[in-house]
């Protein structure tokens, strides 16, 4: 019998979706602080991923299910009330109509989404040869390996290409796109940004630092989910082992101990 | 008028029309009692309510899903004061949910989550039903009702999960309700009344939205009948005998309660540790893309617990066929009742049924696998194989082995049951606690 | 129950008794909680709590009426003569006395809510008894200082919270 529920197990393991795999590359898995049971958005890291994603992915990547306001909570990169005021200043979006009837240009306030870099869909498709650069607000979710996956990509463009794989004009060869083939020219390089904080612009920091931005984007209660996990799991072990005990106690009364 | 009414009164009246009283109760719980009589059911059915006093853990599974089925209510009543389905908003309004509303990344997890655990636990509840033969006499109609209501669960999952709107909700929508047009001359206008488009689009979500929360109402309500049919055919055991009197009963509570109370409690456990540590692990990413009309998924899969079917579907190299297998996969559960005629029910005591039923649980993982991988080479020929032994199970096994078998020895009483377990000379799960 | 063999004390049975219910309902309590609270206006609701209007353009006597938070404001420039109505009253005639000076930052600008604060319909205006406001519903009567001078409403219009960013704009919330 024992056997049978073995072999059951293994059975699910077996079936379970991790392992229908179509990507045979092993991903690069650096160690993210938000991993675990007990896992945590490294502060600075998140707002030098902030200082990335502005500098780097706006000109092209929406992030539109954010809000300006988004990056003074809690458990995100949490700039200070003044920070986050200042930062969505910078950008101009429109509104209106007022009083006579016009829309008109104000400078954006915390409560406003981000500016998309495009005003729709094929405008984007347009200015970049056909590729619509995805939205990245739940793109860390919407990507089979999550976190690690992205960070690949980021990493996995390489000068020389295998052979047998041919690339047409605008294209490039990456080692962890699904395919190969990526629309989009390698973003970051050593130093692609000036980080203020002392941190090395490496192209590793700087890939980590913005994955770890996209990461809180796409799961921004993550931190709260797994504390209050944590704290359920727990609870919830007591009150089974409390209920395991009274239920022994109360079977005693047909079931005498032999 | 009045004269004509009085004659009707007087000819027809009722042998008893005030039936007031009779309550165990007294004070205020007597008076509403006597009046309604909740108190004295619930006293009756589920206080003194009497069970075999064998029952393992697999008996918790019913009152398990009764609170998956609860949380499952309550946490989609939540989400739908939050949720717009239209085909502009549904997306936008998920991710509100997961973003601004107070606590709704928990509620929609939740909801999420304890759709896949519904499933793990009613297909546990059945393989119970399976391995120890509850749905034999007297607890065929309990069996027809659970089935229907495992159809109504398919059907209210599969329109649930379109609800997001995301890329795997869309083609997920297609492609099921595409099924219909396998069905000869009306099928196409059938796939477009249901779209009340010429493709999936806000017409169809929007009456997807009304269905899953109708049927939702829907499975209560058969749910309530089975556990009526319950209560008055009363729960099978492990050994499959009958109890006779007392002896072979306990109470429902305090004993049965406790006991369920530990089974709930470790399903919660393991369902929060998922929902709070891993609550995409049994999604699909491709979910969180927004529906796009104009690209398909490269790998469409459906939920993990639909796989086993969909295994069914695509073994078969005939739409029209490939349709009909796979709703008749879940259907012929129905005719188990009397394809398997064996009078012992307890697959304890029938040797070679139970390594059937073994077989049949491993077919079902074995589907599910080939499932979620692509339709061809080993994985199509490892398909056929395993729909082959899924129909042969319930029409040449089912009514072969309850022909042929021979039972092992089999005890009088559940108490002699208990006895011959304590001594080793029965060998079964070791589940009871 | 007739074959209760149970020799351990009482008290500890019933310590892990209670134990476990208390813990079981602190948990419900704890479950329930998301259900009640997500019913409750959103983050993205609460960050919207201001707006920002430009008043150069209401001429002496007049009112404009802007959204905020789904509810109409009242910003209404008042003549001097509307200025020594409000003022020229003993509180104690007044059901809600309260002083114009406190009600407004500047004596030309009026700021009130305008939902009657009877049962929340929203209140004409010029028309009425006092110059100011004047329900539909229920017929309470307001001045021009937004206060309740007849009629069921209990409480005067309520001043929300703004100030002046430089001659002619007002921030509210």
């Amino acid at each position: 019998m024992k056997n049978i529920l073995k072999t059951l197990i293994i059975a699910l393991i077996f079936t379970s979706p991790l392992n229908s795999a179509e990507n045979k590359t092993k991903l690069l898995e650096p160690n993210w602080t938000f991993d675990g049971f007990f896992g945590k958005f490294d502060r600075a890291s998140l707002q030098r991923g902030y200082q990335v994603y502005k500098e780097v992915c706006a000109s092209c990547h929406s992030m539109s299910y954010l809000s300006y306001r988004n990056l003074g909570e809690k458990g995100g990169p949490e700039f200070t009330k003044q920070e986050v005021k200042a930062i969505a200043s910078q950008y101009e979006i429109q509104d209106g109509p007022n009083q006579e009837g016009e829309m008109f240009m104000r400078p954006a306030r915390p409560s406003d989404k981000f500016v998309n870099p495009y005003p729709n869909a094929n405008a984007a498709r347009v200015a970049n040869g056909g590729a619509y650069p995805p939205d990245m607000s739940v793109l860390v979710k919407a990507r089979k390996g999550g976190a690690d996956y992205v960070y690949s990509v980021l990493m996995g463009y390489t000068e020389d290409v295998p052979e047998g794989i041919s690339l047409e004009e605008g294209v490039y060869y990456n080692k962890y796109m699904i395919g190969n083939k990526i629309r989009m020219p390698k973003p970051i390089n050593d130093g692609s940004v000036e980080y203020t904080d002392g941190t090395q612009a490496t192209e590793e920091q700087i890939s980590k630092d913005v994955v770890a931005f996209l990461t809180w984007a796409a799961e921004p209660h993550l931190e709260e989910r797994k504390k209050t996990g944590f704290k359920a799991v727990v609870y919830l072990l007591i009150l089974t082992i409390l209920g395991f005990i009274i239920k022994k106690k109360i079977w005693l009364r047909i079931e005498p101990k032999v | 008028m009045s004269e004509y009414s009085d004659k009707k009164n007087e000819e027809f009246s009722p042998v008893h029309t005030n039936k007031v009283g009779g309550s165990p109760y007294t004070g205020v719980i007597g008076w509403i009692d006597n009046r309604l009589p909740i108190f004295r059911i619930f006293k009756h059915e589920y206080l003194d309510f009497q069970v075999p006093k064998t029952l393992n853990y697999f008996w918790s599974f019913g009152g398990i899903l009764m609170i998956c089925l609860i949380f499952l209510i309550i946490t989609g009543l939540a989400l739908g004061m939050h949720y717009k389905p239209s085909a502009d908003e549904a997306f936008d309004s998920v991710e509100k949910i997961m973003r601004d509303v107070n606590f709704g990344w928990l509620i929609r997890y939740a909801h999420m989550n304890l759709a896949s655990f519904f499933f793990i636990a009613v297909y546990l509840h059945i393989f119970r039903s399976l391995y120890y033969g509850s749905y034999k006499e007297p607890r065929q109609l309990m069996w027809l009702l659970g089935i229907t209501i495992f159809f109504l669960m398919i059907a209210t999952a599969f329109l649930g999960y379109t609800l997001p709107w995301g890329q795997m909700s869309y083609w997920g929508a297609t492609v099921i309700t595409n099924l219909f047009s396998a069905i000869p001359i009306v099928g196409e206008g059938i796939v477009t009344w249901l779209w009340g488009d010429y493709s999936v689009g806000d017409a169809a979500l929007n009456r997807f939205y009304v269905l899953h929360w109708l049927i939702a109402f829907l499975i209560v309500g058969i749910v309530v009948f089975h556990v009526i049919a319950l209560h008055i055919v009363g729960s099978n055991n492990p050994s499959g005998i009958e109890p006779k009197d007392t002896r072979d009963t306990v109470s429902f509570s305090p004993f049965t309660t406790s006991k369920d109370l530990v089974g709930m409690l470790v399903f919660i456990l393991i369902f929060v540790a998922v929902m709070m540590f891993a609550p995409n692990y049994l999604g699909h990413p491709d979910n969180y893309i927004p529906a796009n009309p104009m690209v398909t998924p490269a790998h469409i899969v459906p939920e993990w617990y639909f796989l086993p079917f969909y295994a069914i579907l695509r073994a078969i190299p005939d739409k029209l066929m490939g349709v009909i297998a796979m709703v008749s996969s879940i259907a012929i559960l129905g005719l188990l009742p009397w394809l398997d005629f064996s009078k012992v029910r307890s697959s304890v005591f029938r040797p070679i049924w139970k390594q059937c039923v073994f077989l049949f649980v491993l077919d079902f993982f074995l589907l599910m696998y080939v499932g979620a991988m692509p339709a061809e080479g080993i994985y199509l020929v490892l398909g056929r194989i395993g729909t082959i032994y899924w129909f042969a199970f319930f029409i040449i096994l089912a009514p072969l082995v309850s022909m042929y078998e021979k039972p092992l020895p089999m005890p009088q009483s559940i108490n002699e049951y208990m006895d011959w377990k304590k001594k080793g000379k029965i060998k079964t799960f070791n589940f009871t606690g | 129950m007739d074959k209760n063999n149970n020799n351990s004390k009482p008290t500890r049975r019933d310590f892990i008794y209670t134990l476990t219910a208390t813990l079981g309902v602190l948990g419900a309590g704890a479950s329930v909680w998301p259900i009640v609270s997500q019913m409750n206006p959103d983050s993205s609701v609460k960050a919207l709590s201001t707006i920002e209007v430009d008043i150069s353009k209401v001429e002496e006597g007049k009112e404009i009426t802007v959204m905020w938070r789904g509810k109409p404001v009242f910003i209404k420039r008042r003549t001097e003569d509307e200025i020594t109505k409000a003022r020229n009253i003993s509180l104690k005639e007044l059901p809600h006395p309260e002083n114009d000076k406190k009600r407004v930052i500047k004596d030309e600008w009026l700021v009130v809510v305008g939902i009657c604060t009877h049962l929340g319909c929203v209140p004409i205006n010029g028309k009425g008894e006092y110059g100011g406001w004047f329900c539909p519903c229920h017929g309470s009567h307001y001045d021009t200082s937004g206060r309740i001078r007849k009629g069921p409403a209990p409480t005067n219009l309520e001043v929300p919270k703004y100030k002046f960013v430089g001659e002619d704009k007002i921030i509210i919330g």
